[in-house]
């Protein structure tokens, strides 16, 4: 990238709201339901139907807001966006214009070590629409389109940021970062594979030190951090090589396609919708009351930077492990189970951070989904604290534990893997050992120290691993000397 | 007189004394709607198995609960043995007509519109759901103006309806085919909405009773919207007694209805007999100047001397900004409607147009063949109203008018309780007569939209004939206040003494001459 732009990006994120049921009606939210079995007269925009608010859906928006440490608005109110489109029943989206339940917040990132603060415009709350399926190979040769209304009106919070961002890793440190608040305070599970978390970026780029910022282009159907990361890296690129070349960037709505790697336009400015917003009258203003509010700031959960904090300051974890625990609802709550049962948060930690996510990548497995407890780790660094095991065999036990859910103590034992400690029974594999190998022992005399790491390394092949390391040093070391 | 004639209050006593059946008093409907709809065109769909089949079970109804309370030995109680005595409510067995924008399970609910020719809804309105709880009987949906927008329900995408007063007259609208029926003996009494005058309006043309209840005060969940924060349902009916009957049967906070009132429901018809002696009535000058018809303003005078002599008091008021009220309603409800019929595309119910190749030709096809000129012509309006260049000149405007209009009301409540204006400014008018100049047809709502505005409640009570065409008085309260309001109206109606008056079509003689057929 040349060294004389600076990119400008402001995200605008939408997360589907974890609620049990619709925004403005009671039918159940369940994901891959059977097309059109979760819709009733109210989010089939059915003449005659009314919406009514549902006040998880508000609470949910608010802790969000609260989180992203927002103002909440004493009045706000719901709004009419109109416009036509197949899978949009009522030709209108309920959502907030003016007066968003929450304005003027800011999170916290951390882009390779330095901190960074990104201000948050709104966040507001509004309605999902359906969703259009096309019978056949692709939209242009589909002859027909099917519609499935099971999404629509799920409440989907917007939250938009100012234009604080500044490169494609800043971008996607803020999407991470979003996510992990969003889900610490359960206002949405923020799958994007499944949609319920989706983001759009408007980019432009300016001269360094340019006092006015260029002319924005609107990212669109961005599906993963990985795609933000590219389509803002391809497109501020594009925009740069385009005003390079003497060229002009146009306010337009661009499609990121991510096979292709590029963005592709979809409509102009002029082309852009009027609308038409006013007051939706089928629902009341809302007045927040002031006590409610502190009332759900007292009750937040611990959000994910003081959870590293703390992780820091309580178990001694380096600053971007606590980081990258705390940023995880998933292996935060593993941490905190396991270290309740064995308080060793560094041994913990070390262990979640290396194999267990590992093996997490490796097999593509969820945390929650895994088989693995917080008390068959615990076990473990129980087992090695108390030299029952060493590490090299904690690391089998671990794999085993892993794929069958098997108790480590239990794998330890069936598989005969316990430590031998007891000095006869070493004393006895020592002996065998020297009288095996006299070459080594004659060069130990002689004064060749490493000659001791060859037979430790054949006391441990005799025992199968399960010697412990530093009783075989100490016996081995006593025997040679006499 | 015929079981048809008479009014909800009368028969309830007589089933109570057990001297009629809900099976009879519904026949005698049935047998009405036989002689005279084809004159009137008052339904658009009538329901007589499923009316007749309700009034037996009304009937099972009426004698399990008297055999309960005294054990099958009295006679029943004085006015209906209504709610008071903790007994069924005051329209079980009793005929009902639904204006056909209210959505009925089972029974399509047709708007008045080809877009909604066939539309069966999946679920009743909470105001059908209260009626079918209190026993009602549903006799059938009644024509309106497309969507509910007109004065004349001439704007019917099926047939016009026709005034029980005289034939070649429109019944006003668009709640026309309600009032219709309930003056001509077609429905005991009936439901209409009222956006910015379409109850009132109506009944003032028919000679019958119609209430505008204050906004949230009646359920709007299945009343297919037309201007949403102007709408309520309310009742039409023969006489104050009976229109007070059926509010106490459709109020109510409604879960489904975030814009219905958490306020509990008084006992209206204790309410009738308050007297309106001390009463103060203020008389608008502004409702009494140019455009009103003298024939119409005299006999709106005399009810208002009427009501001095029965001991009210008035008073000269000012709604400085009334003349605001029709330019602004007019903005608000087609800016809602421009919204609210977006939803009719041809997607998902409703009219379908064949052959459409991609979607915008299916959604622009659909509505330009399912949609009349009148609700077009207001689609237009509406949407250029709230397009953005004009919303600020148009929309907020208007909504600036409305606040303007709630601080004239205010501050006329502070020195009366009740205001008084004619409903209409002019007589039923001749079918045709305004049809293609829809400007001069806006101004039958002048006087009737500032409650739609404000949200206040507003009744329409006939005052007399003029020309053998029915008048009548619009009477305006306090928001929550259709009590005071019930008891002006009644004292009003004995005043005036029109209580029983009855349209020459209602005795099934009436000449019927050729008039405009359809449109």
């Amino acid at each position: 990238m040349s060294q004389d732009y600076e990119v400008v990006i402001g995200m605008e994120v939408h997360a589907e709201l974890a609620a049990e049921s619709k925004v403005f009606c009671r039918c159940r939210t369940e994901f891959g339901a059977p097309p059109n079995s979760q819709t009733c007269p109210v989010c089939l925009g059915m003449p005659g139907a009314l919406p009514v608010l549902n006040k998880k859906a508000l609470e949910h928006t608010m802790r969000a807001a609260l989180a992203l440490n927002c103002t909440i608005a004493e009045y706000s109110k719901f709004d009419r966006k109109n416009y036509f489109y197949p899978d949009l029943p009522k030709a209108y989206q309920i959502s907030q214009y003016d007066l968003p339940i929450g304005r003027d917040g800011y999170l916290d990132i951390d882009v390779d070590g330095k901190a960074k603060r990104v201000r948050i415009r709104r966040v507001h709350l509004e309605e999902e629409t359906g969703k259009s399926v096309h019978a056949g190979d692709d939209i242009i040769s589909a002859t027909q389109s099917l519609m499935d209304f099971n999404r629509c009106g799920i409440g989907l919070m917007e939250i938009v940021s100012e234009a604080d961002i500044r490169s494609a890793d800043e971008a996607r440190a803020y999407l991470s970062k979003l996510r992990s608040v969003l889900l610490a305070v359960g206002a949405s599970d923020c799958k994007m594979e499944e949609g319920s978390m989706r983001c759009e970026a408007n980019v432009s780029v300016m001269p360094v030190g340019a006092k006015e910022y260029g002319t924005l282009v609107e990212l669109k159907n961005i599906a993963s951090f990985r795609a933000v990361h590219r389509a803002i890296q391809y497109e501020s690129a594009r925009q740069i090589q385009l005003i390079e070349a003497g060229g002009r960037v146009t306010r337009e709505t661009r499609h990121w396609d991510d096979a292709k790697g590029q963005t592709a336009f979809m409509r102009s400015k002029e082309e852009a919708h009027d609308y038409r917003y006013f007051p939706e009258p089928d629902l009341v203003p809302l007045l927040i009351d002031r006590s409610w509010v502190e009332e759900m700031r007292r009750n937040m959960p611990e959000l994910p930077d003081a959870k590293a904090a703390r992780y820091a300051r309580e178990w001694g974890l380096p600053q971007c492990d606590a980081a990258q625990i705390a940023d995880s609802a998933a292996l935060a709550g593993f941490f905190e189970a396991t270290v309740a049962l064995h308080p060793d948060g560094r041994e913990a930690a070390k262990w979640l951070l290396g194999d267990v996510s590992a093996a997490l990548n490796a097999t593509g497995i969820e945390l929650s989904a895994s088989k693995l407890t917080p008390e068959h780790l615990a076990e473990m660094l129980k087992m090695i604290a108390s030299g029952m095991i060493s590490g090299k065999i904690a690391k089998s036990v671990f794999e085993e534990t892993f794929n069958s859910g098997a108790a480590p103590a239990k794998v330890v034992e069936e598989r005969g893997l316990s430590q031998i400690s007891n000095t006869s029974e070493l004393e006895a594999v020592i002996a065998r050992v020297l009288e095996a190998n006299p070459g080594p022992v004659a060069d130990y005399a002689a004064g060749k120290e490493r000659a001791i790491t060859f037979l430790v390394g054949q006391v441990m092949k005799e025992t199968r691993g399960r010697a412990n390391p530093g009783e075989v040093n100490r016996i081995l070391k006593e025997k040679l000397s006499h | 007189m015929r079981l048809c004639e008479r009014t909800a209050h009368d028969l309830r006593g007589m089933l109570v004394r057990g001297e009629v059946t809900s099976r009879e008093i519904t026949e005698s409907v049935l047998d009405q709607i036989g002689k005279v709809e084809e004159k009137i065109g008052a339904y658009l769909t009538i329901t007589p198995e499923q009316a007749l089949a309700q009034a037996d079970a009304a009937d099972a109804r009426i004698r399990a609960e008297q055999g309960n309370r005294c054990g099958g030995q009295c006679g029943g109680v004085g006015r209906g043995g209504d709610d008071a005595t903790g007994q069924a409510p005051g329209i079980l067995g009793i005929p009902v007509a639904m204006k056909d924008n209210i959505c009925t399970r089972g029974i399509r609910t047709t708007c008045g519109s080809r877009m909604l020719e066939n539309f069966v809804p999946p679920y009743d309105a909470t105001v059908v759901k209260k009626l079918r709880d209190a026993g009602a009987v549903i006799i059938g949906k009644t024509n309106m103006d497309e969507f509910a927008m007109g004065s004349s329900t001439e704007n019917s995408a099926f047939h016009i309806t026709r005034n029980p007063w005289d034939c070649q007259r429109v019944p006003g609208g668009s709640s026309g085919g309600s009032a219709a029926a309930v003056a001509a003996g077609e429905a005991i009494m009936a439901l209409g909405t009222d956006t910015g005058g379409s109850v009132r309006e109506p009944a003032s043309f028919c000679g019958v009773v119609g209430v505008k209840p204050t906004y949230g005060r009646v359920s709007r969940y299945g009343v297919v919207a037309f201007g949403s924060s102007l709408d309520q349902v309310g009742p039409l009916a023969k006489d104050v007694e009976d229109a007070a009957l059926l509010l106490g049967v459709l109020a109510g906070l409604d879960g489904c209805d975030s814009t219905s009132v958490p306020k509990p429901v008084p006992n209206y018809a204790s309410a009738l007999d308050r007297g309106i002696k001390g009463l103060s009535i203020g008389v608008p000058t502004e409702l009494f100047g140019a455009g009103l018809d003298p024939r119409v303003r005299k006999l709106v005078e005399d009810g208002i001397s009427a009501m001095e002599g029965r001991g009210a008091r008035t008073v000269q008021v000012s709604m400085p900004h009334a003349e605001y009220a029709l330019a602004a309603y007019y903005i608000v409800a087609t800016a809602e409607a421009s919204s609210n019929l977006a939803r009719f595309d041809g997607v998902r119910y409703g009219h379908r147009a064949a052959g459409s190749e991609d979607i915008t030709s299916l959604m622009k096809r659909s509505r330009s063949e399912g949609f009349g000129a009148e609700v077009k012509r207001r689609i237009m309006l509406g949407t250029y109203a709230l397009s953005s260049g004009y919303y600020e000149a148009y929309y907020a405007k208007a909504m600036k008018a409305r606040t303007l209009l709630k601080r004239d009301l205010e501050a006329a409540f502070e020195i009366c309780d009740v205001l008084v204006s004619p409903t209409v400014p002019f007589l039923p008018f001749k079918i045709g007569e305004k049809f293609d100049d829809p400007l001069s047809m806006y101004l039958a709502d002048v006087y009737t939209t500032t409650a739609n505005l404000t949200g206040v409640p507003a009744i329409s009570v006939p005052c007399g004939l003029s020309d053998g065409l029915p008048v009548g008085i619009h009477l305006v309260g306090r928001l929550f206040d259709e009590e005071t309001l019930f008891s002006a109206a009644r004292a009003l109606e004995e005043a005036c003494g029109v209580a029983r008056m009855r349209p020459p079509a209602a005795c099934g003689c009436g000449d019927v001459e050729e008039g405009r057929n359809g449109r």
